[in-house]
């Protein structure tokens, strides 16, 4: 964790730097990434909510190259963003981008979806993103419009997979495998992973946030179920939906597991303390506080969630 | 707002009432003067022109101001008389003004009951002033209000697993907690039954079509044969609807709960008293 704390600091000083510029200038300067391997890119995005001035760039969004084609995974949390991805990707080749893979629903991750839409990539995605975007999109345009302003959601287009995965798929970017793995119920009910079987680089999505504290929209139970599947991958390090990168694995995702672990533990007892659903959302999970950030913003909701589900096992 | 939906996609059964609730959510204004003249319609519509006086001594409407799920916003309402009031709620409406059908649910107490405090769990479909308008035994409504800041409760897809539901549909859970005699001679009891409480303003995730509401529309729990209480609900009401509400006890008769949804489904439910009535 060390590591990877030093790392996420270097990161965000030189993001500090490199971007200020962009603004006033050129509107598509590349978003700046990091190679963690050979051939794979990432940016990580700022541990913050979506606002105007971050243009939404707050989950790590990545890129895979093999001999033949580019994969994107996530594409950002504007168009702006997916703009910049894209001028990042051609600043290091021309190659095809041949997918856009998108880990889930959230806007932080699909919101830059049309930067890609004229280039002839395919989108790939869980059996139930399109659902989970024609149900949401609309709704997040809506939400978000107050902190980033018009002029980023305007152009925002949701735009649904046309491959989809149910289960399981690997895609040949040439001489390079991509493995997709769609998920049960965890996070959303549509997160899929991504592991590059070249480099043993493992993209969670938001299966695991490292720092900024697990957001839940699905399902408390099912997640910690998939956290023990996860942990079976056998990943050289990984991507996290949020946070710093992961060099240990799967010892990475501890943190998480021990957060979702301790609020289940004390909703469970506060259910069957008989304490109502309102004060137990102020308090479940307290323990966890220093350990997370954003923890003021996300862990009551997650615990009303949590309340909802656990109350019927 | 798609109150249209709602009326289109209604059973026969409810269509009246989806019909008159669907009316009021039409003609959507904004800011502070729109959201009072909203407050006056609606109450004109629902309480027929009765005088509604102000119920601040008299009764307590709790709401997060900040919902964080805006498909679950937990709501208590509670009476606040002095003991040395003699009245009693004998009806409670919960009316969520900017939502698409702002009337959440409509209680009814039975008179032996001694119903003094009802929570549950609702849809907040925007930024809204809440009114609970409650009946006491002198037989005239009193007003509260609460503004809740949440957003897409109603639109919002609840349900994580369609599949799961239906399977449980209509399971019904019964607890008592545990009461302080001493203190109190009110007991604390809850009713939760599995129900998508489909708002008729979600997606279907495969089809894309709306969703047709389908909710429980009716809930009534007694001890033996003496109502506790009865609600007609709405699709404010969040899925798996849950009432936590205090009673005084009858006896040491069984609790008895039936719900109707609005396909007409009953779901009954008994359970024995496993505390005695002091």
């Amino acid at each position: 964790m060390r590591v990877a704390l030093a790392v996420s600091t270097v990161l965000s000083i030189a993001c500090f730097f490199t971007r200020a510029p962009a603004h006033s200038q050129d509107s598509t300067a590349p978003l700046d990434v990091m190679q963690i391997a050979p051939g794979v890119f990432v940016h990580f995005g700022t541990i913050a909510p979506m606002t105007r001035k971050n243009e939404g760039a707050i989950a790590n969004v990545s890129f895979v190259m093999g001999d033949k084609y580019v994969a994107i995974i996530d594409t950002g949390g504007s168009v702006q963003e997916g703009k910049k991805l894209l001028a990042a990707v051609r600043a290091r080749t021309s190659k095809p981008i041949r997918y856009v893979i998108n880990t889930h629903m959230h806007p932080d991750h699909v919101f830059g979806n049309a930067a890609f839409a004229q280039i002839g990539a395919t989108f790939i995605g869980h059996k139930n993103l399109p659902g989970a975007m024609a149900t949401h999109g609309s709704y997040y345009r809506k939400s978000l419009r107050p902190s980033m302003g018009e002029s980023l959601i305007a152009n925002v287009k949701i735009i649904s997979p046309t491959e989809l995965v149910s289960d399981a798929l690997e895609i040949d970017l040439g001489n390079r495998m991509l493995a997709l793995r769609a998920w049960p119920t965890a996070h959303t009910d549509n997160d899929l992973t991504v592991l590059d079987r070249t480099s043993g680089t493992l993209f969670t999505g938001d299966l695991l946030f490292v720092r900024h504290i697990p957001v839940l929209d699905g399902s408390l139970l099912g997640w910690l179920k998939d956290l023990d599947e996860l942990a079976r991958i056998p990943a050289r390090q990984a991507v996290p939906g949020h946070g710093p990168l992961v060099t240990h694995w799967p010892e990475g995702l501890a943190d998480e597991r021990r957060y979702l672990n301790r609020l289940a533990a004390d909703i469970r007892a506060m259910i069957k303390r008989g304490v109502p659903i309102a004060e137990a959302a102020k308090e479940a999970g307290g323990s966890e506080r220093d350990r997370w950030q954003l923890f003021d913003a996300y862990n009551a909701r997650n615990a009303t969630a949590a309340f909802a589900e656990l109350e019927w096992e | 707002m798609k109150s249209l939906i709602v009326i289109g996609k209604c059973s026969h059964a409810i269509c009246a009432a989806a019909v008159a609730f669907a009316m009021l959510g039409i003609g959507t204004r904004t800011g502070a003067a729109a959201s009072h003249d909203r407050w006056l319609d609606l109450a004109e519509q629902i309480f027929k022109n009765r005088p509604l006086s102000d119920g601040t001594r008299l009764i307590a409407l709790e709401m997060p101001y900040r919902a964080e799920d805006a498909a679950v916003v937990p709501l208590t309402v509670r009476a606040t008389l002095p003991a040395s009031d003699p009245r009693h709620l004998t009806g409670l409406t919960i009316v969520i003004d900017q939502n698409p059908s702002p009337v959440a649910a409509v209680f009814t107490f039975g008179s032996k009951a001694n119903v003094n405090a009802i929570s549950t769990r609702v849809r907040v479909n925007s930024y809204t002033d809440v009114h609970a308008v409650a009946e006491l035994s002198d037989g005239k409504l009193y007003v509260v209000k609460t503004f809740v800041k949440a957003a897409g409760g109603c639109s919002a897809p609840a349900i994580k697993d369609a599949g799961e539901a239906k399977k449980n549909l209509g399971e019904m859970r019964f607890r008592e907690f545990a009461s302080k005699p001493a203190v109190s001679r009110l007991h604390q009891a809850q009713i939760m039954i599995r129900h998508p409480n489909n708002s008729g303003l979600q997606m279907d995730q495969v089809t894309h079509l709306y969703i047709p509401a389908f909710f429980v529309a009716d809930l009534k729990v007694w001890q033996g044969d003496d109502l506790i209480m009865a609600m007609s609900g709405g699709i404010s009401i969040s899925e798996n609807p849950s009432i936590r509400f205090t009673y005084v006890p009858t006896g040491a008769a069984p609790f008895r709960a039936q719900a109707i949804d609005t396909e007409k489904h009953v779901f009954k439910g008994e359970w024995p008293a496993t505390q005695s009535a002091m």
